[in-house]
This record gives C-alpha cells, structure tokens and sequence, in this order.
C-alpha cells in the first residue's frame, strides 16, 4: 500500500473514522486543534456527527451520552482541557462506557505552555478522575503507531468496556509523516453484543435488557460488587493487553526506558552509543496502563544489565513505575527536563557515559 | 367492562423514594402519561425514548421512568441527552433536572442546549433549595429564605436575587418553546401536562429545544407539612416564578 505524508493530528483523526468512530465532540485547544478541524469537514462525509460543544466538561458527558447508545464515539482534547474532562471520565469509567479519549500533551501545570510534554502521565495512568478506576492507555511514539492503535482501540474498549485514552503529545500530533492509512471498517451497532446500551427497549420486554447507563450504587453492598466486578475486568486487562517494545536490549549494559516521542530521541542516542561501542537498549513501554511491568523486570534483571535510565519530559513520572518494576534489582537513575523542553541525544548519550564512567 | 384508568406503562413499579408531600410523584407521571399518550397516538414508536436523570433528589429517576435511562453527572444532564439524541436522532429524549442541578452547576450545559437549539426537552423541577443535601442555597431559593447554608435567610446584597431560568432561557434564540407550571391544584395539574406533551411533541417535530419548569414544593427542607407547603408555594413562590408561557415559537 502506498504511503502518505500526513500531519499526525489529521492522521489520527481520519483512523478514527477508519476505525467506526461517527460521533466527535471536542472543544479547540493548542495543540490539537487540527483534530476537530478534520473532524468538523470529515464527519458529515461519512453520515457522522461533529459537535463543537461549549466545554470539555460538555464534551465528554456528550461522549457519555453518545456512547450509551452504543455508538463508536471520540473525543480529543490537550492538558488543561483534558483536567476538565476527568470528571465525565471517571463517570464512563463507572458506567463502564467503551469510548476514545486523546490526550495531545502539552505543558503545564495550569495553562503552562502549548509545546510537546509528557507531564500528565500520573493524570492518565494513576487516576485522574475520583474512584478505583483505570483507563486502557496507549503512548504512541510515532503517527503510524497512532494509527495503528487507534484501529483496535474501539475493539479493545469494547472488549472491556472501558474507556481507551491515548496519551500522545504535541510532536505527534503537529508532525507530519509517511503513514499507511487502514481500510474503512464497517461498525453498526449490534445491539446483540452491546445488551447493555441505550437501543431501544420498551415497556413489554425483558426488564433486565432495560438500559440503565449508570455510576450510582447507593447502598454500600452493591458498590463494593460493583467495584470487583470492575477489579476483575482490570485484572484480566493487566494480563492481556500490555504492549512493549525492546530495542537493542539483548546484551545491554544500560537500559533507557522512555515512552512516546522522546523514546524515539532515545532510539537514535542508542544507535549513536552503539557506534561509540557503548552496549545500550531501549524498552519502551506502549501501553502504559497496563503497565508492562514483568517485561521490563525480565530485560532489566539480566547479567549484562550495570543501570537503567529513564528519560522523560516530565520530573520523573513513569520513573515510579520503572522503579515498581525493578524492585530495586538494578540502580536506576533518570534524566529529563521540566515544561515542555525535549531532551537531545547529546544531552541523553553524555549522560549515559558519565553512569558507565561511574561518575 | 372497559377500562377507563390504567397506571402508565412508562413508570415502573418501583416506589418512589420521595418525601410526602413532595411533588416529584405527580410530576414524574405526568411525564411518564405524557410519552405513553404519544405512543398510543402513534406519533411516537415505543422504545424510542430516552430519559437523563440527574443528581439530586430525582437521582434515581432512572429506576422509575420505565425506558432507556441515563443518570448523568451533576448538572450535565443536556450534554449527555446532546450526546444520545445526536446518536438516535428519532428518538425522544428528555432531560428531567431539579434547580441546584439545572440553575447552578449545570448553567453551561443547559443554556448551550438551548442555544444550539438541540432537540430534547428538558423538565426542570424547581422547589427553590437543594433537596438530596439536606436543604442548602440554591441560585433560586427566595429573598430573606431560610436554608441551611443561608440561616439568617438570602441577602440578596451577597447572593443576589434568585435566578428565573425560564425567563433567561426564553432569550435564547435556540429555544423554541419554554413555559413554567405548577402543580398546586388540578387545573394546574392538567395544565402541566399540557405542557409537558407540548414540548414533546415539538421536538418529535424536529423542533428545537423546549423546557417545561414546574414549581414544586419541599416540605422536609422548608420545614413545613405538606398543606402549608404548597401554601407557602402559591404565596411566595408564583408571584416571584410566574406562571405561563414564556415563549412558543410554535404558536407565533
């Protein structure tokens, strides 16, 4: 299949559509505006809804809506406006609502800036919204790989019936690159295999096949049965669903460990440490809720292992959960700027030559 | 023998949670009557509704509004409605809302509804205090009103005066019909119900947003029984809320 340079923002958005998505309700924010902007001229093309709605808080409890009918629904935002969507987040999670929910980082806290970051990691994969919730997230470090997780996230988030957040930043989302675009997929609701939607029940029929789109179990019994039942869901999601990559890690003596675009900065610093005949890997994390945490014990607990690294754009917030993993078997020690400033490969390379010189 | 009265099919048989004397009861039938007539009538397919609960004392009104149901967040009961209505447009969809939901919290979503001219129609149930807390300020509690949260009663120099939605939402250019009722005796009863059929037989026109308010009583958290509440209603809250239609597209 041919390949097209497209900008990331757009690319993700016409996936979207590829994958079923009909239903778009987004507020414009830097840096991801172009997504509602493709979506706003794409949707009508395809007998879709684009909806501009007057918030983020609107936004989602629209996706909420959209979503109970069963419906394939997206909904896109940035950092201060993704803050504002936690609270229909944390409803959908309740309500066990499969739905799509991108996150086009940018700096922060508060307003903070409009350039690339990586600082609402913690935002997405510790909580965010209120309540003993998780949401499948995915870190793609590249357009295509945008694409391609996009095109069984709905699957996945239906699977589970739990929202899929994509943490991606504003690299991805403002470059552009040659991407392979996947068929359409035809999605109708099929009411069969989502007895729990809004689909049109009436008086007469099963009262059990009633739809009740819900997070609200009053009485202290039913919420606590409620939460194992979304417990086990998790549980049986930790095991199946973690996705990685390791690069170059087979007889590393230092491993980074880095996520989304700066993992790819980390790629070319590892090409650049092998010439120099430095032994180093990467393992990157792509889905970062579940966590791939025996994956990254298993590559980091080997003989040829001395360190690890972790880079990040943030002050260090996946380093929580590289360290979880390693269980203090290795010394770990982390590299990363604060805001939104990308890290260079000098900057990554220096660092990984001053932990072999012992410094 | 024919049958000349029958419960709606559209309430279920779960009893309702609400206070006595509290005038949720009669006007979740008059919702529930109102949809059924409308399938009877064939202008509307059963299974084609859909209903939003919200937070509040009305929160478990999707145990009781025999359909499709969300319970939405608080105030947010118009963007979710937005979202379903905009996924099966020929539906019904209605939004049932009381005043801390609809006035306060959820002033967005409500007025960017009407703005947009979505078609749902919203029941807002106004008693002028919040219930489910226990009987706090609302933006529409009276002037000189005694709340929980206001025990010396409403200083409109520091809370302002309280806020009339239907008046406000009438200048919306989206909204197409807007009215405020009561339930306080039959007649009124009977022009509720009006009303409320109105507003749901515009939007299965395709008609652009409605909203019925109907004034309601809350004897527990005023503190009175069930007579002098809806006295204190007729006394203090009709000549502040009138009563009547604020605008009607329809009928100019």
């Amino acid at each position: 299949m041919a390949l097209t340079l497209m900008k990331g923002s757009e690319a993700i958005a016409e996936a979207a559509i590829r994958a079923g998505a009909r239903f778009f309700f987004g507020y414009p924010i830097t840096p991801q505006t172009e997504i509602p902007e493709y979506m706003s001229a794409r949707m009508p093309e395809v007998g879709g809804c684009f909806l501009q709605a007057e918030s983020e808080i609107a936004a989602i409890n629209m996706v909420y809506g959209a979503a109970g009918t069963g419906a394939r629904v997206i909904t896109s935002s940035s950092s201060p406006g993704v803050s504002l969507k936690q609270e229909g987040i944390s409803y959908c999670a309740g309500a066990q609502l499969p739905c799509v929910i991108l996150n086009v980082m940018r700096g922060g806290p508060g307003l903070g800036n409009i350039q690339a970051s990586q600082a609402d990691y913690f935002q997405g994969v510790k909580g965010g919204g209120n309540g003993d919730y998780h949401l499948l997230t995915y870190a793609p470090s590249s357009v295509q790989e945008a694409i391609d997780i996009m095109m069984f996230a709905f699957e996945k988030a239906e699977k589970y019936r739990m929202p899929v957040l994509f943490l991606a930043d504003g690299i991805i989302a403002q470059m552009m690159e040659p991407v392979e675009m996947p068929e359409m997929v035809d999605y109708k609701v099929d009411p069969e295999k989502k007895p729990w939607a809004c689909t049109g029940w009436k008086p007469g029929d099963d009262p059990k096949k009633r739809g009740v789109i819900n997070s609200i179990y009053i009485d202290t019994e039913s919420l606590s049965v409620h939460n194992e039942e979304l417990q086990a869901i998790y549980a049986e999601a930790k095991k199946n669903e973690q996705l990685w990559e390791c690069y170059k890690t087979e007889d590393a003596e230092f491993i980074i460990t880095a996520f989304g675009t700066v993992a790819r900065v980390v790629k070319t610093a590892v090409d650049e440490l092998r010439e120099m005949g430095v032994k180093v890997g990467l393992f990157r994390p792509i889905s970062v809720w579940p966590f791939p945490y025996e994956p990254l014990r298993e590559t980091v607990l080997r003989d040829s292992v001395k360190a690890v690294l972790d880079v990040e754009v943030n002050e260090g917030q996946m380093l929580e959960d590289v360290r979880l993993a390693i269980e203090g078997g290795k010394p770990v020690e982390f590299f990363g700027h604060l805001g939104s400033q990308f890290p260079t490969t000098g900057e990554i390379k220096s660092k990984i030559l001053e932990m072999k010189e012992g410094k | 023998m024919s049958v000349v009265f029958e419960r709606t099919q559209l309430l279920t048989d779960k009893q309702f949670h609400y206070c006595p004397g509290c005038n949720h009861g009669i006007i979740h039938r008059l919702v529930a009557e109102s949809i059924d007539e409308l399938v009877k009538e064939g202008k509307l397919e059963a299974g084609n509704v859909m209903g939003v609960a919200p937070v509040g004392c009305s929160v478990f009104a999707y145990d009781y509004f025999n359909c499709d149901m969300f319970e939405a967040a608080h105030g947010r009961a118009p963007a979710v409605a937005t979202g379903a209505k905009r996924a099966r447009p020929g539906t019904l969809v209605f939004t049932y809302q009381g005043d801390g939901d609809l006035a306060s919290i959820g002033t967005a979503e409500i007025v960017h509804a009407a703005h947009r001219g979505e078609k749902i129609a919203t029941i807002f149930v106004n008693n002028a205090i919040y219930g489910m807390t226990g009987g706090q300020m609302a933006p529409t509690t009276l002037v000189g009103q005694k709340t929980t949260t206001s025990p010396y009663g409403r200083d409109e120099a520091w809370c302002g005066a309280p806020i009339k939605m239907s008046e406000m939402l009438a200048e919306v250019p989206g909204a197409y019909y807007i009215e405020r009722c009561a339930v306080n005796n039959n007649a009124n009863i009977l022009k509720t119900k009006k009303a409320i059929k109105k507003a749901f037989q515009y939007q299965l026109e395709g008609k652009g947003f409605c909203m019925i308010e109907v004034l309601s009583t809350c004897p527990t958290n005023w503190g009175l029984n069930p007579v002098e509440a809806m006295k204190w209603l007729e006394e203090n809250m009709i000549p502040y809320y009138p009563l009547g239609v604020k605008k009607d597209k329809g009928a100019e």
